[in-house]
């Protein structure tokens, strides 16, 4: 007979190998459901998995996707190990890059060596506003921030449709909802000639670095965790817990924020009504998928990079609709929440005869 | 007690429990005859908790028999034991406190046990005067106190007329006049030939009022005895094994400048069911430990709470540190100027059940361990090593995990921690609840050395005996209100119980209206 059991201590080995094992078990419910539509199942996991990393052009293009799911997955990693429940990535995102373009038009025509320092800087403060104002309203009037956050997502997407068909709006682009294209001065460099990965990337491998230093190194990191794990005990410590909401939400705003800038004054150049596929959302994935780790975080961004890639190709190649990456997503998600549930609890086998 | 009765109430045989890890229980033997009171005492984690819920049927032994008045029998569940006349009073009152007591104690019983009592609160009326209980079947569980709360639990058992009644720690609850009380109702029952299973320890109360003593040690049985030819002294050594003398007293000292002060500090409750502070006054010297006696929930929490920052409401004129208003800091800055607290709960507000005690070491230990906000792990390492050597913390070593450790042992880590801050002002809420006997006399000296050292300790705890031991000076809460303060040498056990009733509160009452 088989048994549910507590583990006196939660399994190290299993805190490792719960996504390693939702990503085999995502992997073999994907080959039963391809086989269901009537596609080749190895076809389609080549298309997905193998097909982007195959030739230089396909990884470059995963590492341009890498960038703003990892930047908005470090920031969403401190917040959740503060109990923030942040999902307003993606409206931060949003913001930013509003933000940001608004600056980088403003440059259209200056060869100020300044213009993308200050464009991107206008990224990430409206990302830290776009972020401020739920938590204001957590902090001082007890808000429910998921809500909140998610209104907020909203809210930026549609300002940012109403700036492209109002203010922002190319005079000369017969009526497109687009922005002017920007000047070469406010563009981000790429990294490597005839590759579209810019500097948006670094950006985001830094981040990733930055969030572990702070959790593991500082005192204000420790209080975090402290916070994420045992809120009695970090109130009994005397942490104040609006410092620290502030701090990992700004944090996470604007690095969310400087993720919609790096889109738009890197790969796009312009400011148009679908810069994100979902970032901000898929990166609450990442984030978990990442065991809430920023270096765990890269690793992880980069899979569902991969993913992202193998959707568009699997599209392309196969005609699999796109909704399937969503779904894709969402099973990863839920196979890791499943194997989370074996670090703190084993199965036993029993002989029932002996009873 | 009635012993012609040849066929005993319960045996047990070989009892064996096999946990992840831990034999809780290995090979014990028990027999209860009728009308027996038998006290299990033990070490937190010798197993007494893990015997008890598998003569409830709530855990059920890998191994070993039940004989139950002569007949072998097979207990999986608790209503199967309620069935047998089992009945238990855990610790934790399991209670529905927007409920009457007479309808608490209908949801317990089955349909046909209804049909037989027919009308329950006669009943209930009818059993609160044979024994004593003074229990009223129409008054709501929320207004009243522990201990009669604690008479609705047994009352729960009386009603479906028990043979075997089981109490986790019963007395730990209740002043010394609600435990004169109690063991007036247990000896009743005893007569009737019901018999008792208490889980103790405090051992003056098992010599007072138990027939027979089973003793535990690491899920064995380590002795029995006949409580009455023993001195508590005696017993504890069963217990511990080799452990120097109990009840060595210790010397008392006067404070000698004042270091913290209350005054006028009234404060209404946050919680529907908490306690208001009402006009609190009292002054901390150093190098003194001023005891604060009281039953559960008469304001001790809320008192912690104020006192500790952790209630985040402005008191400013009302705390005094040095000559500094504290009123209005938060909890960290409060820290900051020398107070440090121990807290009752251990896992999970003292201490982060699963970060190592490295960091539960910097959870409020962190002046010289964090330069320009960067932690010194290294630093805390070696002076979490030191800690754990100092106070004998039994674990793997610094990097175990919280709540690996047994409750003594965190609670022996978690004073270290606090104590190595030297702070200015401790405050120390059951310091030894819930811990044995060899770790509350390691936690008693670490205290009574701390005072030494000239710090002001204010020590809230449910344990007279412990407050007796320890305090300088006493006090005793009720309701909300401060009793007047006294040496402890000028006091006794008796005054510290009637205050710890109230009777005190109407003079303080006219004295704040005059």
């Amino acid at each position: 007979m088989i048994r549910i059991q507590a583990r006196t201590e939660p399994s190290s080995l299993m805190k490792v190998a719960s996504p390693l094992l939702a990503i085999v078990l995502t992997l073999i419910f994907g080959a039963i459901l391809f086989s269901a539509i009537g596609k080749s199942p190895v076809q389609a996991l080549h298309v997905l998995l193998i097909a982007p990393l195959a030739d230089s052009y396909n990884i470059g293009e995963m590492f341009v996707k890498m960038g703003p799911l990892l930047l908005c997955a470090v920031g969403l990693s401190l917040c959740y190990r503060a109990n923030m429940w942040n999902i307003g990535a993606e409206g931060q995102l949003l913001a930013g890059a509003l933000g940001g373009s608004a600056m980088a038009l403003y440059f259209i025509d200056s060869e100020s060596v300044f213009a993308l320092p200050i464009t991107l800087l206008a990224g990430i403060i409206s990302g830290m506003a776009w972020a401020a104002v739920p938590t204001f309203l957590k902090l001082r009037y007890n808000s429910n921030l998921i809500l909140t956050t998610i209104m907020f997502n909203y809210i930026a997407l549609y300002l940012l449709i109403w700036s492209v068909h109002g203010p922002l709006r190319d005079p000369d682009g017969y009526g497109f909802p687009e922005s002017a294209l920007f000047s070469d001065i406010t563009l981000l460099p790429t990294l490597f000639e005839g590759s579209r990965i810019h500097l948006g990337i670094l950006f985001a491998i830094i981040s990733g670095i930055i969030g572990w230093f702070i959790l593991s190194k500082t005192h204000l990191g420790f209080q975090i965790r402290v916070f994420g794990a045992d809120e009695p005990a970090a109130r009994y410590a005397g942490f104040s817990s609006k410092k620290l909401s502030w701090f990992v939400m700004l944090f996470a705003g604007a690095l969310a924020g400087l993720a919609g800038v790096s889109e738009t004054t890197g790969p796009i150049g312009q400011l148009t009504p679908n810069i994100s596929p979902g970032y901000g959302y898929s990166a609450i994935i990442v984030a978990y998928l990442g065991r809430l780790h920023p270096i765990g975080a890269i690793i992880a961004a980069m899979f569902m990079a991969v993913l992202y890639m193998g959707g568009d190709l699997a599209q392309i190649e196969m005609g699999i609709p796109v909704a399937v990456i969503s779904m894709f997503q969402g099973v990863l998600l839920f196979f890791l929440l499943a194997c989370d549930f074996f670090i703190n609890n084993r199965l036993t086998f029993t002989n029932q005869a002996t009873n | 007690m009635k012993t012609h009765n040849l066929v005993s109430r319960l045996e047990l045989a070989n009892i064996t429990k096999q946990y992840p890890g831990c034999l809780a229980n290995d090979r014990i033997s028990i027999t209860l005859m009728p009308g027996e009171i038998h006290a299990l005492l033990g070490e937190n984690g010798a197993g007494k908790s893990t015997l008890v819920k598998t003569i409830y049927g709530v855990v059920s032994p890998d191994k070993g028999d039940i004989i139950w008045n002569g007949r072998e029998v097979n207990i999986k569940s608790p209503s199967i034991a309620r069935d047998l006349g089992i009945g238990m009073v855990f610790q934790h009152f399991s209670l529905f406190e927007t409920l009457t007591v007479s309808q608490n104690i209908e949801l317990c019983l089955s349909k046909s046990q209804l049909n037989n009592i027919g009308d329950l609160a006669q009943r209930i009326i009818q059993l609160s005067e044979e024994y004593g209980l003074n229990v009223d079947p129409s008054r709501y569980v929320h207004s009243l106190s522990i201990g009669e709360r604690q008479r609705v639990e047994i009352m729960r058992c009386l009603v479906q007329s028990v043979k075997l009644l089981i109490l986790d720690e019963p007395t730990s609850v209740l002043t010394p006049q609600e435990v004169a009380g109690l063991f007036n109702v247990l000896r009743t029952l005893s007569k009737e030939g019901c018999s008792i299973l208490f889980i103790s320890h405090k051992l003056h109360e098992v010599t007072e009022v138990c027939h027979k003593a089973t003793i535990l040690r690491g899920g064995k049985v380590v002795d029995t005895c006949v409580p009455s030819e023993e001195t508590p002294a005696t017993i504890a050594k069963m217990m511990v094994g080799d452990l120097a003398d109990q009840d060595a007293g210790y010397s008392k000292k006067e404070g000698t400048v004042e270091v913290f002060n209350v005054s006028d500090l009234s404060l209404p409750s946050k919680q529907p069911f908490g306690t208001a502070l009402k006009n609190i006054n009292f002054d901390l010297k150093a190098g003194e430990i001023l005891g604060i006696a009281g039953v559960a929930g008469n304001g001790q929490d809320e008192l912690m709470a104020i006192i500790s920052g952790e209630d985040e409401r402005n008191v400013k004129n009302a705390l005094t540190l040095g000559k500094l208003k504290i009123g209005h800091l938060h909890a960290g800055e409060r820290r900051q100027l020398g107070m440090a607290y121990v807290p009752e709960e251990r896992l999970g507000r003292g201490a982060v059940p699963d970060m190592s005690l490295t960091e539960n070491t910097l959870l409020t230990h962190s002046t010289g361990f964090v330069k320009n906000g960067l932690v010194q792990w290294q630093s805390i390492k070696e002076y979490t090593t030191e800690l754990i050597g100092k106070y004998k913390v039994k674990c793997h070593g610094e990097f175990s995990e919280a709540q690996s450790l047994s409750g003594g042992n965190l609670q022996k880590f978690i004073m270290g921690r606090e104590i190595g801050q030297h702070p200015k002002v401790l405050i120390c809420a059951h310091p030894t609840w819930g811990v044995d006997v060899g770790a509350a006399l390691a936690i008693h000296q670490a205290l009574l050395e701390l005072r030494d050292e000239g710090a002001a300790i204010l020590l809230i705890s449910e344990d007279i005996d412990e407050l007796f031991l320890l305090a300088d000076r006493m006090a005793a809460v009720c309701d909300g209100y401060l009793s007047p303060l006294v040496k402890t040498e000028e006091t006794n056990i008796d005054q510290i119980g009637q205050w710890m009733a109230g009777t005190f509160i109407n003079t303080a009452v006219q004295e704040a209206q005059a």
